[in-house]
């Protein structure tokens, strides 16, 4: 490796750095975005440049027109998505990652396997394993997102069955390289092997985690990068991988802080997990008669209150109500009602899902509360206003042992005086949990597809 | 055993920079704020796409007549690319917005 190559890919690793530094900052963090970005670039053009290798041409062609053609599709993706698909977008991504990983693993066991080198085999099977079970795991988690995955579906004993099949793994992985002989039909067999574990692994996690999930992957996607970063003795890809792999395990632990669980209950113990019927398991609680209200009613309550809070979830983004909602917040606010919007970590399908929803609707950021914030403002709140959330706000989580959520820290919206809750029907939500908060006496149902509901809402207190 | 030892014994080197990543990453990200968790997660994903380096070296180092090694690498490198250019783009994109209405 020339010297030149050497420094600009140091000078790289070092934007990276500053780069994910000055993105924790809400001031700063395009320009790190930017830095880092710039970064990614010189290190792309001084591998493809300032390599001491013999190409021929055409091979620079052709990474020329892969480069081109990726960017393209990215580029088009990026600008393309809608905000209220990011979670989806960024598991694809991170499929993408872990999928070049494999690959590169897999060429690399083709060309090296011969020098029988522990050290490298060892780096180039584990750059296939955890790169084909970010892949195929990504993808499934996209599927789930995306709604094409109705259930989340579980193999009886799925815990048992899925740690066998990850020692499993391991073993054929040792003894791969204990018996060094480079046959492609054993790498082959652990590619297959790993992509089924990556199905495996996400298949049984309910759409409620699904932040933990995102976050575990993004962080796997890293760790696979860094790993064929040893493989090269490439610095810039080792820090850079590593970089990610520990964000995204911060976000994961961030955000099994916010549910209450450990890592390893999300993973091996999905709610509702095994026998019991998750219904079932917290039948204590949701009984009662619901009351119904209309957009008119909702409306005269909301307009002759002093303070509202809005409580985003996942309907909201499902629905695309996020412009809806950030109007119905300005007429209300106009009309001299105190308005804010009540962020729960893990609202939506990611971290942060909500607070970039809301951004692209333009809400301003002082009115977006944190939990520890806003819980003691609610005893003060004359309507709570929930919008296709659920888990959140489910006093389960207080007051009932049985239920798979105890002890999740919520929002606790009943302190308020009156609460009103858009649903589109009364299915539990995504955690397959009764929520007793609807059969509250300050409750009131406000049944309809976000969007519609909002729309009807606002236009009852233009009229006003 | 031994080849643990042997193991730990090439990579000396990458193993210390390896650990001293880590705590760079989890004192990078330790106390970030909610509002960014989101962008700070596509911004991440991009940076992950440094795996196409990798990639592009598995292009230059192929030997010119093994088509296969060549697909994959070129798959390799499109898929990487797709992951550095959305991530970054989308990102930006996200951060403009929290921009926007700073104002």
């Amino acid at each position: 490796m020339s010297v030149t190559l050497s420094i600009i890919y140091l000078i790289a690793t070092v934007t990276f750095v500053i780069g994910l530094k000055l993105l924790g900052h809400p001031e700063t963090a395009k320009r790190g975005n930017l830095i880092a970005a710039s970064g990614m670039g010189l290190a792309i053009l001084g591998t493809i440049f300032l390599n001491d290798l013999e190409v021929p041409m055409f091979i620079y062609y052709l990474i020329g027109a892969a480069i081109l053609v990726g960017s393209i599709i990215g580029w088009l993706i990026a600008i393309k998505v809608e905000m209220t698909k990011m979670p989806e977008l960024v598991s694809l991504f991170n499929g993408f990652g872990g999928a070049s990983a494999a690959l590169i693993g897999l060429v690399e066991y083709g060309n090296r396997i011969g020098a029988g080198e522990v050290s490298k085999t060892i780096t180039i099977i584990a750059a296939i394993a955890i790169g084909s079970i970010t892949f195929s795991g990504s993808l499934i988690a996209w599927a789930k997102l995306n709604g094409l995955m109705w259930k989340d579906i579980r193999l009886p004993k799925y815990n048992f069955i899925n740690n066998v099949f990850l020692l499993g793994i391991l073993a054929f992985g040792a003894y791969i390289v204990w018996a060094n002989t480079g046959s492609s039909a054993l790498i082959y067999v652990l590619l297959i092997a790993t992509l089924i574990y990556g199905v495996l692994f996400v298949i049984p996690i309910g759409g409620a985690d699904m932040p933990v999930v995102i976050s575990l992957l993004n962080s796997l996607t890293g760790i696979a990068a860094a790993i064929t970063g040893m493989l090269y003795g490439n610095m810039v890809m080792l820090v850079g991988g590593i970089l990610v792999g520990s964000a995204g395990l911060i976000l994961t632990f961030a955000m099994c802080k916010a549910m209450n669980r450990s890592l390893a209950n999300v993973i091996f113990g999905a709610f509702g997990a095994d026998e019991s019927d998750p219904i079932e398991g917290s039948k204590t609680s949701g009984q009662g008669t619901i009351k119904k209200t209309n957009p008119s009613d909702a409306a005269i309550l909301m307009n002759y209150s002093n303070k509202v809070v809005i409580v985003p979830g996942y309907g909201l983004a499902v629905a695309q109500a996020q412009h809806v909602i950030h109007e119905l917040e300005e007429v209300l606010t106009k009309k001299g009602v105190e308005v804010s919007y009540a962020i729960h970590p893990v609202a939506g399908r990611m971290p942060g899902h909500m607070n970039v929803l809301l951004a692209e609707s333009n809400v301003d950021y002082d009115k977006l509360i944190d939990m520890d914030d806003v819980n003691p403002q609610f005893k003060n709140t004359d309507v709570v206003l929930v919008v296709g959330a659920n888990d959140v706000v489910n006093p389960a989580a207080h007051n009932d042992p049985s239920s798979p959520i105890y002890g999740m820290p919520i929002l606790d919206v009943e302190d308020a005086k009156s609460i009103i809750i858009n649903k589109r029907s009364m299915n539990p939500g995504y955690a397959g949990i009764q929520n007793e908060l609807f059969f509250n006496q300050k409750s009131a149902m406000l049944f309809g597809d976000a969007k519609e509901a909002l729309t009807k809402l606002l236009q009852e207190l233009k009229n006003m | 055993m031994n080849q643990i030892i042997e193991f730990v014994n090439q990579n000396l080197q990458m193993i210390y920079i390896l650990i001293l990543a880590v705590f760079i990453g989890v004192e990078l990200i330790k106390n970030i704020p909610a509002v960014l968790h989101t962008p700070l997660m596509s911004g991440a994903n991009a940076l992950s796409g440094v795996v196409i380096v990798g990639a592009i070296l598995v292009m230059l180092r192929s030997d010119p007549s093994n088509y296969i090694a060549l697909s994959l690498g070129f798959l390799a490198v499109v898929l990487g690319i797709i992951n550095v250019v959305g991530g970054f783009a989308v990102t930006n994109r996200m951060l403009q917005m929290f921009k926007k209405k700073r104002k």
